[in-house]
């Protein structure tokens, strides 16, 4: 990685700068107001690096969640990281060693949402290229949650509340799905199969959550014939 | 709360988060078609979950007073009209928190 290929990466990564100083600077401000010393936010952000997820982790951590329920909750809000790589498994395929790790470890939504639409400039080395915008996603989400944390730390506002920036987040990210996607079918399920166990098994602890997925898999697999029908009518129609 | 728990906990995170990342190099990377299954819950189970979380969420909220569920639904419906009306991200999240916030301490 060089002056050069940083350089040509630095444009593409603006909006991911403006996108992770700001909800970063949110999130280090939720840790140090659930009483974490940004240098725990500063290790989440280096070593985790995934924006919902250390979201989430606000709340585990705060309410000093049992491991097993911390991996569980991590893995299926994490889960479409699964197709993140999949469909990189080509563009990473020639890279080798430590880049590679660190390609893989610094595949989050945003960063995977440059990589897949970007085309590296001819003149510069396509890996070194992936890598700076890696690099550089990264850096941003550390420096806003860093600055966020160490705020947070030193004004003392009354900040109570400010823990609803986390179901903020998941409302923006389902209202954004909904506007953009054709089917609806997967929220409702989602909606209807959390609700169903919470009020079986109450709210305590995560518990609910267990019999949740297995509902939302269940029924996503159920519902298979119902969701591809359309997309198979559609490959039909490019084809003739 | 003992560091050395924050620590692992922490450690637990980074360590599942990097395992949904490297499981596809770690299973497809040498060749191998990826079972169409994992893309059919790859595209429609993101969803399912994210409304889950939404849930998780709200688990909490209870209906024997009025300062206990209203803050918080006032708040989640100003985040989605905020982000049907404007579409940004920042002016969602703190437009909702500011009002919840201020919903939660000045008015009940």
């Amino acid at each position: 990685m060089n002056r050069k290929t940083l350089a040509a990466a630095f444009p593409h990564t603006i909006p991911v700068l403006m996108g992770y100083l700001s909800i970063g600077i949110v999130y280090g401000w939720m840790m140090s107001a659930a009483g974490f010393a940004p240098f725990w936010t500063a290790a989440a952000s280096v070593f985790v690096f995934a924006g919902s997820g250390q979201m989430l982790g606000v709340d585990l951590l705060s309410r000093a969640a049992p491991l097993a329920d911390i991996a569980f909750l991590t893995l299926i809000l994490n889960f479409r990281h699964l197709v993140y790589g999949l469909s990189m498994l080509e563009k990473f395929h020639d890279v080798k060693g430590l880049k590679k790790f660190y390609l893989i470890f610094a595949l989050s939504d945003e960063t995977y949402a440059l990589l897949s639409g970007v085309q590296p400039p001819e003149e510069v080395d396509p890996h070194g290229f992936y890598l700076s915008i890696a690099a550089l996603d990264q850096i941003y989400w550390i420096v806003g949650s860093v600055a966020g944390a160490v705020a947070g730390a030193l004004v003392t506002i009354n900040t109570e509340g400010i823990d609803f920036a986390m179901t903020a987040l998941f409302l923006v990210i389902a209202t954004e799905q909904w506007l953009s996607g054709k089917q609806h079918l997967p929220a409702f399920l989602g909606l209807g199969g959390t609700l169903l166990p919470l009020l079986i098994f109450g709210p305590d602890g995560a518990t609910f959550l267990i019999p949740a997925l297995v509902i939302l898999v269940g029924g996503l697999l159920l519902i298979r014939p119902v969701l591809e029908k359309p997309e198979r009518l559609e490959e039909r129609g490019e084809s003739l | 709360m003992k560091a050395a728990w924050i620590a692992v906990a922490i450690g637990v995170m980074a360590l599942v988060t990097f395992l949904t990342r490297v499981l596809p190099f770690l299973l497809f990377d040498r060749g191998g078609q990826p079972p169409k299954v994992i893309h059919y819950l790859g595209a429609y189970l993101p969803p399912a979950v994210i409304a889950m979380l939404v849930v998780y969420c709200y688990r909490s909220m209870t209906f024997d007073a009025l300062g206990n569920w209203l803050p918080g639904v006032a708040a989640g419906l100003a985040v989605v009209a905020l982000h049907v009306w404007k579409r940004n991200n920042m002016l969602s999240i703190v437009g909702g928190t500011i009002l919840y916030m201020v919903l939660v301490q000045v008015v009940f």
